[in-house]
């Protein structure tokens, strides 16, 4: 009896050792759950694309097709040349072919650069190839085939001088490309923060008294952006301990006291067209003067000026959506929108009132 | 006419953030009434809040109105049950909302609602104030249509339904979410006037879901080549991140609960990855797909975002761990003291490394320190609440944090860590923040040294 005992807890031991118990415990103990994925469900979902190409897809495209690709379905947030316009940060630039042969960014060493590219910051061909596949064009991700996707990117390259103006990106020669990628060799896995264990970079100690001789002030708010987040006044309880400062105004001149007048919050608050615009996220597409996914604001009141139809027009076009006759990408139905608020949005597009 | 006399308000109760008369001049006003200089005044100051006023504060001889006369509330009946079958906040708590920072973003689907942490008790962030980010704008996922498959180096790749899932024993935990780029604003200088501008991408909520462990067993992972998870979001931007095994099978959760409900849509309903301790872009909202594998996945949002330059050029990437940090809520940036005499200052400390051991807290700018309060519960990789207590003379001063957890660590000064790393990282700013106390009793944001 003893020595059967012993013999089953060598066995456990033994299955434990091969790592085969865990799993197999934790599929008996959950039975009933969850179903074997199959082939088509992976392929359709398993679209990743790591830094040695696992998962990339077979293909090609050429700069050629890739500026078409560009100028239709990219250009409208990311700029013709790649410089993007006022919405997003720029892809391409701020790269040399010094660059190329270090793998090193030299402009990313002083701040002279105004803002850091795409194309001055990313190591891996597979994260660009990966991301324009997965999540763009940004209003219509998963719309390019893997043919676009290897034509845009080779445009991209072009643009920032990495590939010749004429290029062909396949699937064969893509880690070829990824040996001129400017800041191939500028990622560090050097600090503390990738795991739970990493050593800390930088050592503070927790002095309690008489620690410092001199205090100095190295930085504050400058006056002219006291009100920038708007009246912190009603960003705060209107009664307690700590109330709200009124940034419409400069600095109390002294201490209110504590009989300071509470206001009340009572009036219902009325939305604004403005803000409206920015709620039912029509920004995200129309800005004020530019042109941005869709025309400005400006732009769609200059073209409807004087038509007596004006407002019921647009409300239809809002309701039901358009047919991309300012661009590529159509203006999309906005059922969900109510009448009275679109109303509100169509007159205020329009007289600005 | 004199204010104690008076008993109807003028005029009808309004919002108006002109809310300040002094002490000295409600005391005069009291005193010798409304003039016309002070009517004037007033007219000039707040004037739709004078009804307010007349009812508010003054007390009259013989008492407080509030007291002495009769409210609405009192005299009339009130509404029936289920009047609001989801309940609402109070009307006069409308001023805590979330709200973006101007400038900050250009598209408001890919961009950040900050949390008012200027208003928060204890630990535990309501689910309507929960800070948002999307990388591609949020939707209300049909949990019928939502499935989580694990693939990979598994023995077994698997699908599983919401159904599925919810079957499964569940834990519950309270964990922090910060974004890696909470603070991020303020590396080379003050950016932004309050608490929740500055710190505003951080919550705490008590999750409820299975241990991602439990899931990686069910489909055999294969523990000796598999050294990373990949992450996946179900929305349009995919987002993907790359997650060290060995943390996967620590203390990662797949969640749907969320403070006792399911998740709220901005936060990842109905299925949402929760990485205890790790920046918030690694918890995957709307989570469609685990994979396991067997290298670093260079996702976009950490190969071009969430990586940090540092003063040599280079990008540290997949910074994950978001080192320990404290704030003082209240009072702080933006807000303002009425009166000299006590307050309970309070705040909010956080690691990702584990528990917190101590809060000090310095009125002084930094010279003098006292140890504050920890509230219970303090648990690891969680918010911990904080007080203490002070008088305050009146005089100026500088109200600062620091925050000490169990592995040790310090909670640095800003300029310490610019020593290290410069000002151009963007993420992972856990400096001390201080909040400069005038004698009006005004509060704002300044960096020290």
């Amino acid at each position: 009896m003893f020595k059967l005992a012993n013999l089953t807890k060598t066995l456990v031991l033994a299955g434990l050792a091969l790592g085969l118990t865990a799993e197999s415990i934790a599929q008996s103990k959950y039975s009933g759950i969850g179903r074997p994925a199959t082939k088509a469900e992976v392929i359709a979902w398993d679209i990743d694309v790591r830094p040695d190409f696992k998962g990339l897809p077979k293909g090609s495209g050429d700069t050629l097709r890739g500026q078409e690709v560009w100028e239709g379905r990219c250009a409208s947030c990311h700029g013709t040349f790649g410089e993007s316009n006022e919405v997003f940060t720029p892809i391409v630039g701020g790269t040399t072919k010094q660059d190329m042969k270090t793998g090193r960014v030299a402009s990313l060493l002083s701040d002279k650069q105004p803002q850091r590219t795409t194309l001055m910051k990313v190591a891996t061909i597979s994260t660009l190839w990966d991301y324009v596949y997965r999540a763009m064009p940004w209003n219509a991700p998963r719309s390019l085939t893997p043919d676009e996707t290897y034509a845009v990117l080779a445009y991209m390259l072009a643009l920032g001088e990495i590939v010749p103006e004429e290029f062909t990106l396949s699937d064969k020669n893509i880690a070829e490309v990824q040996k001129l990628m400017p800041n191939r060799n500028g990622m560090t896995l050097n600090h503390g923060m990738w795991t739970v264990n990493g050593k800390p970079d930088v050592k503070a100690t927790a002095c309690m008294t008489n620690c410092t001789k001199h205090i100095s002030i190295g930085s504050t708010l400058p006056d002219y952006a006291r009100n920038a987040h708007e009246n912190l006044a009603l960003q705060n309880r209107a009664y307690g301990p700590f109330r709200g400062v009124d940034t419409t105004k400069p600095p109390l001149p002294q201490l209110p006291g504590k009989g300071m007048m509470s206001v009340s919050m009572a009036a219902a608050e009325v939305i604004s067209p403005e803000a409206l615009f920015k709620k039912q996220n029509c920004a995200a597409c129309h800005a004020a003067v530019n042109k941005g996914i869709g025309p400005s604001v400006a732009d769609v009141a200059a073209k409807y000026k004087g038509q007596a139809d004006a407002i019921q027009k647009m409300h239809t076009k809002v309701k039901v959506g358009g047919a991309g006759v300012w661009g590529s990408v159509p203006m999309p139905p906005h059922a969900h929108v109510s009448d009275s608020d679109i109303d509100v949005l169509v007159k205020w597009m329009l007289t600005g009132k | 006419m004199t204010l104690k006399n008076k008993t109807t308000p003028i005029g009808r109760l309004r919002r108006a953030p002109e809310n300040f008369v002094t002490q000295q001049f409600a005391d005069e006003v009291y005193e010798h009434g409304l003039n016309e200089t002070r009517r004037g005044f007033l007219r000039k100051s707040f004037v739709t809040a004078l009804g307010a006023t007349a009812a508010g504060s003054a007390i009259a001889a013989e008492g407080d109105k509030a007291i002495l006369e009769k409210q609405t509330w009192q005299t009339t009946l009130g509404q029936p049950v289920a009047a609001r079958p989801y309940g609402l906040p109070s009307k006069w708590e409308e001023p805590l909302q979330r709200r973006e920072s101007p400038g900050l973003t250009r598209v408001s689907a890919a961009s950040v609602a900050f949390a008012p942490l200027q208003g928060f008790f204890g630990i535990i962030t309501p689910n309507g104030l929960h800070f948002e980010r999307h990388h591609q704008g949020w939707y209300d996922v049909d949990p019928a249509q939502h499935r989580l498959m694990v693939n990979g180096l598994v023995k077994q790749e698997k699908v599983f339904t919401m159904d599925d899932l919810m079957r499964l024993p569940s834990v519950s935990r309270i964990h922090f979410i910060e974004c890696g780029a909470n603070t991020g604003l303020e590396w080379g200088n003050v950016a932004v006037p309050s608490v929740q501008y500055t710190h505003g991408m951080l919550s705490c909520c008590e999750f409820t879901g299975v241990p991602l462990s439990v899931l990686l067993d069910m489909c055999g992972a294969d523990l000796k080549k598999g050294k990373y998870i990949l992450a996946e979001g179900g929305d349009g931007s995919g987002m993907t991140r790359t997650i060290p095994l060995e943390m996967a099978l620590k203390d990662v959760l797949v969640v749907w609960g969320m403070n006792g409900e399911m998740l709220r849509p901005e936060n990842g309903y109905p299925l949402r990855l929760l990485v205890p301790g790790v920046q918030g872009v690694s918890s995957v909202k709307w989570l469609r797909r685990i994979e396991v594998g067997d290298m670093p996945y260079a996702a976009k949002d950490e190969a071009v975002h969430y990586i940090d330059l540092m003063p040599n050029g280079l990008h540290r990437q997949y910074t994950s761990v978001q080192e320990c940090k404290s704030v003082i809520t209240t009072p702080s940036g933006g807000q303002q003291l009425l009166d000299k005499g006590f307050y309970n200052i309070s705040g909010m400390a956080w690691s990702g490394r584990g528990k917190i051991k101590h809060v000090d807290v310095s009125v002084d700018g930094g010279n003098n320190w006292r140890r504050a309060r920890l509230e219970t519960p303090v648990l690891s990789k969680a918010v911990t609440r904080f007080n203490l207590d002070w008088v305050w003379d009146g005089s100026p001063g500088i109200l600062m944090s620091r925050a000490i957890d169990d592995t040790g660590y310090v909670q640095p000064m800003i300029k310490q860590l610019r020593e290290v790393r410069g000002t151009r990282s963007i993420y992972h700013n856990n400096a001390i923040q201080a909040w400069k106390l005038d004698t009006n009793g005004e509060l704002s944001n300044v960096q020290v040294g």
